[in-house]
């Protein structure tokens, strides 16, 4: 019976000081990751919209548009996130697109883990580069040669699963925000 | 004392003479800056819960040792894994799920089981120093071999000229095994003419 009680009692104590510890950690971390996680966002924005001076979140239908201004005030264009599956887990974006929705200003992955130097390359500027300024009324699509319409966007060699993806994922997001803010306005 | 910390460096090494912690070392050593982090991580969760299971080795009871081994040890993981998010994201996210499971190494688990239950706090802090760095040593010439022959750099700085063609499979896992078991005959190789 004592030899219980001692085991019951040590683990609990443990417990409970874990629980201490753990609850002081976390009061601490969590607002220096969420500034992290804003700054992450922050700086994903201002990259795929680069004549971005300042912008606001605007939640519509429960999606998050980021409406981005230029030095001037006006609206420049919209960011959002999009994600869908890759070749290996879940890739997430962030698209910019300009103010009337048809254009793609930029791309960057948030998260990705596709295969280092294949896949992975859809985090390069080579690839992301692309999609500055592309044409985007119809969606944009993935070609295995240099691209000569446009809206095309030239596949990663080795790699047609991870850039198919992204095409995929930025053609679904746009599909979405073009609804929503059809819809909105 | 001082044994007590060389032996895991060298003659007991975990990576390369008790071939243990196999998943993280295989999965993050793509860079010298990945193995690094890893295995300093690696080695404050040894250190902090080798002290604590140490200087509780009395009161904890036999029959929830490893209960409450466990408790301590995730403790610390989650403790490292909250720090590392929020000073270097960077890297927490190169890490990836690896970070919180440290919890799962069995090198920490061993040596508790194995020292820092049975042996006094300050043995203990050796052992645990010796085991991590032992553990880091390994990742970071791991991580330096793999990042050499994948890219031409170690710790990002060009070592091979702009020539080198870059070796895709160095970064994937049987790049890791080849590396490896390389690294593997080669430690044996050198000490066992010591």
């Amino acid at each position: 019976m004592k030899q219980i009680m001692k085991m019951v009692l040590v683990l609990t104590v443990l417990g409970l000081v874990s629980g201490l510890v753990l609850s002081l950690v976390s009061n601490y971390a969590t607002p220096i990751i969420n500034e992290n996680n804003r700054e992450a966002i922050k700086e994903a924005i201002f990259y795929v919209l680069p004549k971005t001076e300042d912008y606001e979140v605007k939640t519509i239908e429960g999606k998050d548009i980021y409406v981005t201004r230029d030095s001037e005030g006006q609206v420049n264009g919209y960011a959002f996130t999009a994600s869908g599956s890759g070749y290996q887990g879940t890739i997430e974006l962030m698209v910019g697109v300009n103010s009337n929705l048809e254009e793609i200003q930029g791309i960057q992955v948030l998260d990705s883990s596709e295969t280092p130097g294949l896949g992975g390359k859809i985090r390069g500027g080579n690839f992301k580069n692309q999609f500055r300024g592309e044409d985007a009324s119809g969606g944009v699509s993935l070609v295995k040669s240099a691209p000569t319409e446009p809206g095309e966007i030239e596949a990663i060699t080795g790699a047609t699963i991870s850039s198919k993806a992204v095409v995929d994922i930025i053609n679904k997001g746009l599909d979405q925000v073009q609804e929503i803010m059809g819809s909105g306005e | 004392m001082l044994k007590d910390f060389v032996k895991g460096i060298w003659r007991e090494n975990p990576v390369f003479v008790q071939v243990l912690g196999m998943c993280p070392t295989l999965a993050v050593t793509t860079s010298l800056i990945n193995g690094l982090s890893m295995g300093l991580a690696t080695t404050f969760v040894l250190i902090a819960s080798g002290l604590a299971i140490s200087s509780l080795r009395k009161v904890i009871p036999d029959q929830v040792r490893i209960a409450s081994f466990m408790i301590i040890i995730a403790s610390f993981v989650t403790v490292v894994k909250l720090l590392f998010e929020a000073h270097i994201p960077t890297i927490s996210t190169q890490l990836g799920p690896y970070l919180p499971l440290i919890v799962t190494n069995c090198i920490i688990l061993g040596r508790q089981e194995a020292f820092a239950s049975k042996e006094p706090v300050s043995r203990s802090l050796m052992d645990a120093l010796g085991m991590g760095l032992g553990f880091a040593f390994a990742l970071v010439v791991l991580g330096s071999v793999r990042e050499l022959f994948y890219q031409g750099t170690i710790a990002d700085v060009e070592i091979l000229g702009s020539w080198y063609k870059s070796m895709i499979i160095m970064v994937q896992p049987a790049g890791a095994f080849i590396s490896l078991s390389i690294l593997v005959a080669l430690f044996k190789k050198l000490s066992s003419r010591g």
